[in-house]
């Protein structure tokens, strides 16, 4: 479509749909959070619509310009909804961060584009795919503009060592955009990871493998290492979220059908958990309404609210994918891919990063379950978030394994769109 | 019908959320009741002569996991040890557990429903599943009804086994992706590349190993065993234990009979110095519980030794020692629970004289020590001795270092029940300690029972699996590994021409 800059294939629209529905929930994630009238106006929606739009041009672009138009608007938009809160001084200090962090990363991209273009003479994904088969990886002006997309990348989906941002901004940016973050953005990136990487740079395979393979082992481990000795449970998810995007790129890096349907299945369920996990510290408040974000604040949960407390404790162990829940599904498919391309040094190294990383969910489970009650949580009545939140935890729970069929039917035919 | 085994403890278990504590508990006992009125009929049902597997079931779920099930003779005995001591650790936990009952109720059930799963599953990920899940409720009995130190020992317990286990799961989807299928029956004749086999074994030995344990990745069970509620210790020793067992004959031995018997030597080693070291540890011991944890990793060296015997008897006693080690150290944690639940000490040091004021608990606490010694007679008698027979066909030395375990074992079990039961009461509250209440006969009487008609009878242990262990010799013979002890048959007729030669001198 529009002259090959942009595709309407499953692909695109499996991300779309997850994009969508993140950013849904992040609307209605809103309500009863900020404060009516003064705060919660309608620029709200609209930003987050945009950056929904800019991530679905994103997940569908075939062009190194619609790419690049798409993530600036996805982009933009967010670095306004990281400050979105203009009162709280560390709202406004995590937009700005994110602002400087983004607009660096984006020249970095853009600059790896130019490249690309300058060695290929195309913005076309095929065309430059023809490239790269016809010079192979010899040509160091292509090789150059690799990295510095890739760089671009993985700065947009948080992987070490692009990942500085990411703790600081999600502590920072108001929680129901931080659960946006997490989500939406985050699908959109990694979706555009991929179709680059085995669409446009297919024929550079072995080029870029060895960058996803180092991204996503460090980026597992550091997210599980620097995870320990968080207070702040905004924090804690954030590192949580680099965490896991180690894992997708582990899927990433096996390459080939799999290994893309391996990612999509492996998004769609991180997002599940990731929200679900959000929308409880959504309603992690003290008496007068004010939000808590420290995990001390959790503690003895579950005898206050246990409904509460099991669902958050749900997404804990999903997260670090331990079965009998649905978390570890994912977790099994990625590692599957990567075995099945010979890359078994990876997944013993990826999962020994799942054991480390088991640590700091385990301690938020100890706190909720085994420490002595704290002060009690203001009630939040927010039915639509309360169904949205039992709808998470049925997902991730072993019923979520039914979803297994259908869901694999269709990250196959999504992956087998792009190739 | 398994299916139904593992849906009544998840369904009661969800129910006892919604009730309060009293209506919990009973719940959980008819639950487990009538899973054991089930295992029963299974026993009763299973056909020893018949078919290899069993009551099975298979609904393909989807992608490569189906929620195939199926027993035979070996998972067959070890879910009636699971369903046995269920019903006794409720029963155990009926008075001495009085916070968030609800919720210990479920997560017990919780528990029973993944182990059994463990023993029934024949889809490679569905028994993975099922054994990683078994962490979770763990994790919380030891975190939440535990004693002083429980977060330590809850969380030691569950990194060190996830990490045993999460190099497995490499493994399996490395064998997956070979053989093309996930079904264990199918993979238990698929041959591996030997090369393969040898790293796939030891993937499965780290997990196995750790579960088992066996030294020196031993060290979670002392902790999680001393911090755990004593229905949890029942638990962890009677069942839990043996998944690391049962992990060996179901994969290790009849997926890489080469791999296995490449890594012997390494077994033996292990288990010998597991057998020596860990004894004397628990001859040093203070706390009860701890003295009889260290002893399970002892006990666990025989079934490691009867296992990587390769033969028949080896791979029977192996069997009958983790049967008997479930009952026996089951009822040794519930007797060490009897006497905290009066005196909230576990230290040998305060007790003495039980025999005195407690005639009926000094009674059976005799038979159970008797039993773990391994008094003939008895249930562990059988399986030692048919463990070490095994283990002496292949090698002299390692069955020689294993019997030092048996000496040592009734060193430190007879030390403990002469400084309990004889003797004068060290403290006024033990002289003061009230015999075992009906409630306590209840739970150990049948355990009693067990031990004898196990030590006394254990052909109607051994029939359900006897077909199965001969196959799986079969299946491995050809890798086993050559004895040190070939008595070659004599020459009686040269004998007799030298004779003949010398008398004619």
């Amino acid at each position: 479509m529009f002259g090959g800059l942009i595709t309407a294939d499953l692909f695109g629209s499996f991300g779309k749909a997850i994009i969508f529905l993140a950013s849904a929930v992040a609307i209605i994630a809103a309500h009863g959070w900020f404060e009516r009238d003064t705060e919660h106006s309608a620029e709200y929606s609209v930003l987050i619509l945009f950056s929904a739009l800019g991530g679905a041009v994103m997940v569908s672009a075939t062009s190194l310009v619609t790419l690049y138009v798409g993530l600036e608007l996805q982009s933009l938009s967010a670095y306004v909804l990281a400050s979105y809160r203009r009162s709280d001084d560390r709202s406004a200090e995590a937009g700005l961060k994110y602002f400087v962090l983004g607009a660096l990363a984006s020249g970095i991209l853009l600059y790896g584009i130019s490249l690309l273009y300058g060695f290929t003479g195309t913005m076309n994904f095929n065309g430059i795919a023809a490239a790269f088969a016809r010079e192979g990886s010899t040509s160091l002006g292509l090789l150059f503009g690799l990295v510095f997309v890739l760089a671009g990348v993985a700065f947009k989906i948080s992987a070490v060592p692009f990942h500085m941002w990411t703790p600081d901004v999600y502590e920072g940016a108001p929680t129901p955009v931080t659960a946006f973050f997490a989500s939406a953005p985050k699908v959109a990136a990694v979706l555009l990871g991929t179709r680059i990487c085995l669409d446009a740079l297919e024929p550079a395979i072995e080029a870029w493998r060895q960058i996803v393979i180092f991204a996503a082992l460090a980026s597992i481990f550091l997210g599980a290492v620097a995870a320990y000795g968080q207070t702040n449970i905004k924090r804690l998810l954030a590192y949580s979220s680099i965490n896991n995007v180690g894992f997708a790129l582990v899927g990433l890096a096996a390459g080939g059908q799999q290994g893309a349907s391996s990612v999509l299945f492996y998004m769609a369920v991180y997002v599940v958990m990731t929200l679900g996990a959000f929308l409880c510290v959504l309603w992690m408040r003290d008496e007068n309404g004010e939000p808590v974000e420290e995990i001390a604040a959790l503690s003895g949960l579950s005898q206050t609210r246990p409904a509460y407390a099991a669902a958050l404790a749900m997404f804990m162990f999903s997260l670090a994918g331990i079965p009998p829940l649905f978390g570890f599904w994912p977790k099994l498919l990625v590692f599957q891919a990567a075995v099945n391309s010979g890359l078994v040094a990876l997944a013993v190294a990826a999962i020994v990063g799942t054991v480390i990383g088991a640590y700091y969910y385990l301690r938020i489970i100890k706190v909720m379950y085994m420490d002595e009650a704290a002060a009690p949580f203001g009630r939040v009545s927010q039915p639509v978030q309360g169904a949205l939140i039992f709808l998470a935890a049925l997902i991730v729970s072993p019923l979520g394994y039914l979803l297994i069929g259908p869901l694999n039917k269709l990250t196959d035919l999504a992956a087998s769109s792009i190739f | 019908m398994l299916t139904l085994l593992i849906a009544i403890p998840l369904i009661a278990g969800g129910l006892c959320l919604f009730v309060k504590a009293e209506a919990a508990r009973w719940i959980a006992l008819v639950a487990t009741l009538i899973n054991l009125a089930l295992g029963a009929y299974l026993w009763a049902a299973f056909d020893p002569n018949g078919a290899q597997w069993q009551f099975v079931e298979n609904l393909p779920l989807a992608g490569n996991i189906s929620w195939a099930l199926g027993i035979d003779g070996i998972a067959l005995v070890l879910i009636m040890l699971s369903v046995f001591l269920m019903p006794i650790c409720i029963g155990a936990s009926w008075r001495s557990i009085d916070k968030r009952v609800p919720e210990y109720m479920a997560a017990f059930l919780l528990m029973e429903a993944l182990m059994l799963g463990v023993f029934a599953a024949q889809d490679l990920f569905l028994f993975y599943v099922f054994f990683e899940g078994g962490l979770i409720p763990m994790y919380l009995i030891i975190g939440i009804w535990g004693g002083a130190e429980r977060i330590k020992a809850s969380y030691k317990f569950f990194l060190y086994t996830l990490f045993g286990s999460v190099l497995m799961l490499i493994a399996m989807i490395y064998m997956v992706t070979q053989a093309k299928t996930t079904s264990i029956p199918v993979l238990m004749a698929h041959d591996f590349p030997v090369d393969a086999q040898k790293w796939l074994w030891l993937a499965f030995f780290a997990s196995f190993a750790v579960k088992m344990p066996m030294w020196p990745v031993h060290t979670w069970l002392p902790d999680a065993h001393v911090q755990a509620p004593t229905a949890g210790s029942v638990i962890l020793a009677g069942v839990l234990l043996k998944m690391g067992g049962y992990g060996f004959i179901r994969f290790s031995l009849p997926m890489f009979p080469e791999g296995s018997a490449y890594f012997v030597p390494l077994v033996f080693v292990l288990s010998g110095i597991a057998v020596v070291y860990t004894s004397l540890v628990a001859l040093v011991q203070t706390d009860m519980k701890k003295l009889i944890a260290y002893s399970s990793v002892a006990h666990m060296a025989f079934v490691t030794f009867g296992l990587f015997a390769f033969n028949q008897q080896g791979i029977e006693g192996a069997m009958m020692v983790m049967l008997g080690h479930g009952l026996v150290s089951g009822a040794l944690f519930l007797c060490v629970g009897v006497v905290y639940d009066r005196m909230h000490t576990r230290e040998i040091a305060k007790y003495g004289g039980l025999a005195n004021n407690m005639p009926g608990y000094a009674l059976l606490f005799m038979v159970f020590t008797m039993a773990s010694v391994g008094l003939p007679g008895t249930s562990n008698f059988v399986g030692e001795f048919l463990s070490l027979v095994g283990t002496y066909k292949v090698s002299s030395w390692a069955a020689i270092v294993a019997t030092t375990g048996i000496i040592l074992g009734a060193a430190y079990m007879l030390l403990l029940y002469w400084r309990i039961a004889f003797g004068v009461a060290r403290t006024p509250e033990a002289a003061q300690m009230t015999d075992l209440s009906a409630r306590e006969w209840w739970l150990l009487a049948p355990i009693v029972v067990g031990v004898f008609w196990m030590g006394i009878y254990p052909e109607s242990f051994i029939r359900p699996f006897r077909a199965d262990v001969a196959r799986l010799v079969e299946r491995i013979d050809r890798a086993a590994p050559a004895g040190d002890l070939n008595f070659k048959p004599g020459k009686p007729q040269l004998q007799a021409e030298h004779h003949a030669a010398e008398a004619a001198h």
